[in-house]
């Protein structure tokens, strides 16, 4: 620990370093996540049909997302830990509050109208659940017992299954994969996991009943996108081509065809990826694959390095979390998982996902730049 | 205890959790390899493959629209179809000199500027060769100038598409509807693929109700493009299928004739064929004129129709909720003879105004110097109010309630249209739920003569009349008569009717007391009886609009429009074979007898004659 500590020092000894360290920022991982965002505007001007309006928009998202994520890494994590079950308490009472509205109302809601902005409780509580989580079970002995596994399955549940009722499957699956995540490092064994993924399997049935026939037809084009080409198996089919088209070296920037002539759907939300393997081509899309692999190894070193099992378990399960969004969105987009409303974190138009997105980062730096404070007390 | 060797029990959780982070990064890298093979198979083994699709011989989905059904009225005249609308449309690529060509045609069209302005946006929007619209809708006047010199410009074309067009405008906007553009919250709840390539959807009255049979199956087109993706050739071609037409048991002429007798009040004519049931007139006034709803209605005309104080577009005969006044009587009437709380030729004393034992309250008749003693007959023909409070005072709100939901009353007709309006007969159980008291005495006697809690929509009111004039047999309401497709023709699912147990005595006195309504000396509404051949059983009703004050005059020509009382009419015709039932409501008309009884004449008079001239042929 200790050359680790001297290590630091002499790491960044310019201005810029000491600043950049006053501000609590975690310079490496705020150098992947700037170039990240970075790459979001050269795509998206290509897939946006060149309209700088939407440029401006996600500009002025970034922008407050990465103050929110400096603002955060401010905070000391003692304070995370010290108000999880308050935050996530109140994340939950605000999905019962959406959904209540929502069925007043008609049809499905997602988010409060606050007057000024519309907030969405299903992204807040997609930080909230793994600290949570990770306070329940670092409140107790390592590895869970059963007992704490069971009401931490429980406080998983609830917030999934109120944002699957909204319906936003894709939410639902990163909020439950978050708190599974800190199950994970926390130490569940081996042979739970294994039950569990084939409790999971055996469940499948049991799940196909409780979908919506929108999210059922999802499935079924998934698994046969030829047999819908007008209708939901477009996407699939128009994405594919897109990929497949751009070859080992892509046809360059604003070189894809697909998505200029709208042959492909969601071009810069959903499946902007399509957009950038078109054009970028396979050389590019593993070039992207690493550099998203690159945020998540600082993440998980960050976890490693973490001083208190509340902050390893809170950095590691928002290490994994961001990279099931990469992997989600990927995965449908060639077509090997089916449609869920994922967005290619970072890089996708959209404004709610990239600021919870960088307020985890936020939290993860607040844990690798309080270190030493925190060993203290 | 875990908690007393920290130490150790850190080392522990290290190692565990050290463990846990290479297993998970191992298996983040193991999964971004299966996302990259799966990316090798595409872009380089199925490269040939996609890349083909793409490019030279890129294969474009094209959807093909269906015609939307056209929608006839039951003379097959037609009320709404599709009509050729002409576009100015340009092909930047086959334009050498757009600014040059865009000043010439400012110039021959007259086009405003700001038309320029976004017609210039657009175009830097598109690809070169697709073409943009500079004009809509163009009239026949900048069709004919452009059609002269359209030599002069290559590149410049008129292109047909088919907008929805309502023949008879304001008539009957409020059944028909409209079709406006698909808006997103409609987007979310459409069949994706049915709707790809649509742009419109019916928004109100049966273009909305039968959204689905109208629309049509939309077809599709692979269209071969090369890599501009210009369309080379239609390699296959799945045909649409046009929407149904459907057929209304309306009579556009019959409605136009109720619409003009409404002129100057608002409100609302239901005319209903009592054989079938099914719809011949369907007005409510004021109307409005649909078709800008089609090609997109500026903000000012819509503001300026929906913050209108005569808010023409509400539907007043599906919609619109009165107190049915002296209408209500004819039923009221039926119930006392059915659960035998008086006989027909029983006498009640009606000195002008009633008073319950007891209390000072007066209930006045509208005759100032009261009827006299009358019996059942001379009560529903003078419309004796205080025959009627005593009536109802013996028949009690329980079983008023139950009667008068046995003619439809208080519940949807169930007509097809949306957003119908059920009304409400009041109840002991209603009032302590809604108002949180008991039911008063009084309430039920005010009831008695369709006031207080009491509210009906035309189109109940027309239908409990075709019911009493059928016997007791319900009459159930309906607008399309015939779904007619290439498929074949069928008629919608109908609810089916019921029969009330009725004596067949009690309805003869109901409606003896409704004849002479027409057709006596006493008679409310006796100016419509004069000269015709056939008889007419009616009911006038005047419903208030506010209270008067006990002791004051109510003064017609003292107080403001808006306050006078509502006019209404029912009645069914020809009293010895009932074909036709007429409700109308006309808003601050006054009086039943002199405003609204003679339009519902004019729709029975012109029905029955053009029944027996298509008889006689």
């Amino acid at each position: 620990m200790k050359t680790e500590t001297r290590a630091e020092h002499f790491e960044a000894p310019s201005i810029l370093g000491t600043l950049l360290r006053r501000l609590h920022i975690d310079i490496p991982l705020f150098i992947a996540l700037f170039f990240t965002a970075l790459l979001s505007f050269i795509i998206l001007y290509s897939a946006g049909g060149q309209d700088m309006n939407i440029l401006y928009r996600q500009a002025a998202r970034i922008c407050l997302a990465f103050i929110l994520m400096t603002a955060l890494a401010h905070v000391n994590p003692y304070q995370f830990k010290r108000y999880s079950a308050l935050l996530f308490g109140m994340g939950v009472f605000l999905l019962l509050a959406v959904l209540i509205m929502g069925q007043i109302g008609k049809g499905a809601q997602r988010w409060l109208d606050l007057g000024f902005f519309r907030f969405q409780p299903s992204e807040m509580i997609k930080i909230t659940t793994p600290m949570m989580i990770a306070w329940y079970l670092s409140e107790h002995a390592l590895p869970p017992k059963i007992k704490q596994l069971a009401i931490a399955t429980v406080m998983i549940l609830i917030p999934t299954l109120l944002i699957a009722k909204q319906p936003d499957l894709g939410t639902a699956l990163l909020v439950a994969s978050s708190g599974a995540g800190v199950l994970f490092f926390a130490g569940l064994s081996w042979r739970f996991i294994i039950g569990i993924i084939t409790a999971l399997g055996a469940l499948t049935p049991i799940i196909w009943h409780f979908m919506h026939g929108y999210q059922r037809d999802r499935v079924l084009t998934f698994l046969n996108p030829e047999a819908d080409p007008l209708g939901r198996g477009y996407h699939i089919i128009q994405s594919k081509i897109a990929i497949g088209s751009g070859g080992i070296y892509g046809k360059g920037w604003l070189g894809s065809t697909q998505s200029e002539l709208d042959f492909l759907p969601e071009s810069s939300t959903d499946f902007i990826f399509a957009v950038f393997a078109e054009e970028f081509g396979l050389f590019g899309c593993v070039s992207l694959l690493v550099l998203y692999l690159l945020i998540i190894a600082r993440c998980l070193y960050i976890a490693s390095q973490a001083h208190d099992t509340y902050c390893r378990l809170l950095a590691s399960s928002l290490a994994f979390t961001f990279f099931v969004y990469v992997f989600v969105n990927i995965g449908m987009v060639i077509g090997i998982l089916p449609v869920v409303g994922v967005p290619l974190p970072l890089i996708s138009y959209g404004g709610t996902s990239i600021v919870t997105l960088l307020a985890g980062f936020g939290i993860l730096m607040s844990i690798h730049t309080h270190k030493k404070r925190l060993s203290r007390t | 205890m875990p908690g007393t060797y920290p130490f150790n029990d850190n080392a522990v959780g290290n190692r565990l959790f050290l463990q846990r982070i290479v297993a998970a990064f191992f298996v983040i890298t193991l999964l971004s390899a299966a996302l990259i093979v799966r990316l090798i198979y595409l872009q380089v083994v199925g490269h040939e493959h996609y890349a083909s699709l793409a490019k030279e011989n890129s294969v474009k989905i094209m959807p093909l629209v269906p015609t939307r059904g056209i929608i006839y009225d039951r003379n097959g005249k037609v009320l709404a179809d599709n009509t050729p609308s002409y576009s100015l449309d340009l092909i930047p690529e086959q334009i050498s000199d757009m600014d040059d060509t865009l000043q010439r045609l400012q110039k021959l069209l007259d086009i405003p500027p700001d038309k320029i302005d976004l017609f210039e946006k657009q175009r830097k929007r598109q690809k070169r060769f697709t073409s943009s619209s500079l004009l809509l809708n163009m009239s026949d006047d900048e069709l004919a100038k452009f059609a002269v010199v359209r030599p002069y410009f290559p590149g410049v074309d008129i292109r047909t598409h088919l907008v929805r067009h309502y023949p008879y405008g304001d008539l009957a906007a409020h059944v028909i509807g409209y079709v406006g553009r698909i808006n997103e919250a409609e987007m979310k709840d459409l069949p994706l693929a049915e709707y790809r390539g649509s742009t419109h959807i019916g928004k109100l009255g049966i273009e909305s109700s039968y959204e689905q049979i109208l629309h049509g199956k939309t077809g599709y087109a692979e269209i071969e493009t090369n890599v501009q993706a210009r369309s080379l050739n239609t390699l296959s071609e799945n045909n649409p299928e046009p929407g149904a037409n459907l057929h209304l048991t309306l009579d556009i002429d019959l409605q136009k004739t109720a619409f003009d007798a409404l002129e100057g009040y608002n409100g609302a004519v239901v005319a209903i064929d009592i054989k079938t049931g099914g719809v011949l007139v369907f007005a409510s006034r004021p109307g409005f004129d649909p078709n800008p709803f089609v090609v997109g209605i500026s903000n000012d005309a819509y503001k300026a129709l929906s913050q209108s104080d005569d808010q023409p577009l509400y539907n007043r005969a599906l919609r619109g909720l009165y107190p049915p006044g002296s209408t209500i009587k004819p039923f009221i009437a039926l119930a006392g003879l059915e659960y035998e709380a008086i006989s027909a030729p029983q006498k009640l004393f009606c000195p002008g105004s009633y008073q319950i034992p007891g209390t000072t309250h007066k209930y006045r008749d509208w005759r100032k110097g009261g009827h006299g003693s009358v019996n059942m007959n001379q009560a529903i023909t003078q419309s004796c109010d205080v025959y009627f409070y005593r009536l109802a005072g013996l028949l009690g709100i329980d079983r008023m309630h139950a009667f008068l939901q046995q003619f439809g009353f208080g519940e949807k007709t169930g007509i097809d249209l949306s957003g119908e309006k059920s009304g409400l007969v009041p109840s002991r159980q209603w009032k302590q739920e809604h108002k949180n008291r008991d039911w008063a005495l009084g309430e039920t006697l005010i009831t008695g003569i369709g006031q207080g809690f009491l509210q009906v929509t035309p189109l109940q009111l027309a239908r409990a009349t075709a019911t009493l004039a059928n016997r007791g047999n319900t009459v159930m309401p309906f607008l399309v008569d015939k779904i007619v497709s290439p498929n074949g023709t069928q008629a919608p699912p109908r609810p089916a009717r019921q029969t009330i147990p009725l004596h067949s005595a009690n309805i003869d006195s109901v409606i003896e007391g409704m004849v002479n309504v027409v057709h006596s000396d006493r008679g409310t509404a006796k100016s419509i009886g004069w000269g015709i051949p056939y008889q007419i059983a009616g009911k006038t009703g005047t419903a208030q609009v506010f209270n008067i004050k006990q002791n004051a005059k109510y003064n017609e020509n003292a107080i403001d429009f808006k306050l006078r009382d509502h006019a209404l009419f029912i009645a069914f015709a020809p009293v010895d074979d009932p074909q036709i039932a007429v409700a109308v409501v006309a808003e601050n008309g006054g009086h039943g007898g002199s405003i609204a009884a003679p339009m519902a004449a004019k729709v029975i008079k012109q029905y029955l004659h053009h029944l027996k001239a298509a008889h006689e042929n």
